[in-house]
């Protein structure tokens, strides 16, 4: 699975995106992200507080309860700041 | 017509281009973003615009199709910018074109606070010492939900 990071989440995890291999226990974004906390502190810290984080699925806004497979492309990012 | 482009645009030009498009516009209505060359009471190097390419044609263009369908209008051009920008410079561009100033004006507003909060685009402000990613902010998003009534 592809997975993109914009924003301070970017910087604070020092990378832009990863492929993240997810078995068939990971069914939506909130498995996703409790394994992408096993990782280290700094994601520890980006997810610590997910009312401050959005996310997509496949360039489509979503919800954490969503469910994602291996073929989707999951965004996560800070509300956006257009205009 | 939506564009997402690095680099800058003519609001001129794009009403002529517009114009070309289509016939019986009795009204346009333009708006465009500038960057402003303060942040609080420093004084700003510049704002970078990163956003997500793909989800933004993608956004841009639901923002458009929902414009289109709750006024009655003729055309509307929609451009963002992205990379380093300067302050004075222009970042956004939107252009809504009717028969008639009601729909134009509505529709233009309607648009650019949509994109204000659906737009994928986070801004990072540089002033002389420090760097900021900018907060979205709650008043937005107020504007924005001001249009679900």
């Amino acid at each position: 699975m592809k997975v993109l990071y914009f924003s301070w989440i970017k910087d604070k995890l020092g990378k832009s995106h990863e492929e993240i291999q997810v078995s068939d226990n990971i069914k939506t974004i909130n498995d996703l992200i409790t394994l992408l906390k096993q990782n280290n502190e700094n994601y520890k810290d980006v997810f610590k507080d997910t009312s401050s984080i959005k996310v997509s699925i496949n360039m489509e806004t979503a919800k954490f309860e969503d469910s994602i497979n291996d073929n989707d492309e999951v965004a996560f990012f800070p509300p956006m700041t257009g205009g | 017509m939506i564009k997402v482009q690095e680099e800058d645009f003519s609001l001129t030009d794009e009403i002529t281009f517009l114009k070309k498009r289509c016939n019986n516009i009795g009204a346009l209505s333009t708006f465009i973003g500038i960057v402003r060359d303060k942040r609080e009471d420093e004084k700003l190097v510049s704002m970078t615009l990163e956003h997500y390419p793909g989800m933004t044609e993608k956004m841009l263009n639901k923002i458009n199709t929902e414009a289109l369908s709750r006024w009655d209008l003729l055309d509307t051009t929609i451009i963002h910018r992205y990379g380093k920008l300067l302050p004075g410079e222009q970042i956004v561009l939107v252009i809504t074109a009717s028969k008639h100033r009601k729909e134009a004006i509505e529709s233009c507003h309607f648009i650019i606070d949509w994109l204000k909060t659906k737009g994928p685009f986070w801004k990072y402000e540089k002033t002389v010492d420090k760097g900021f990613w900018v907060d979205a902010k709650s008043q937005d998003l107020d504007e924005e939900l001001k249009w679900n009534n």
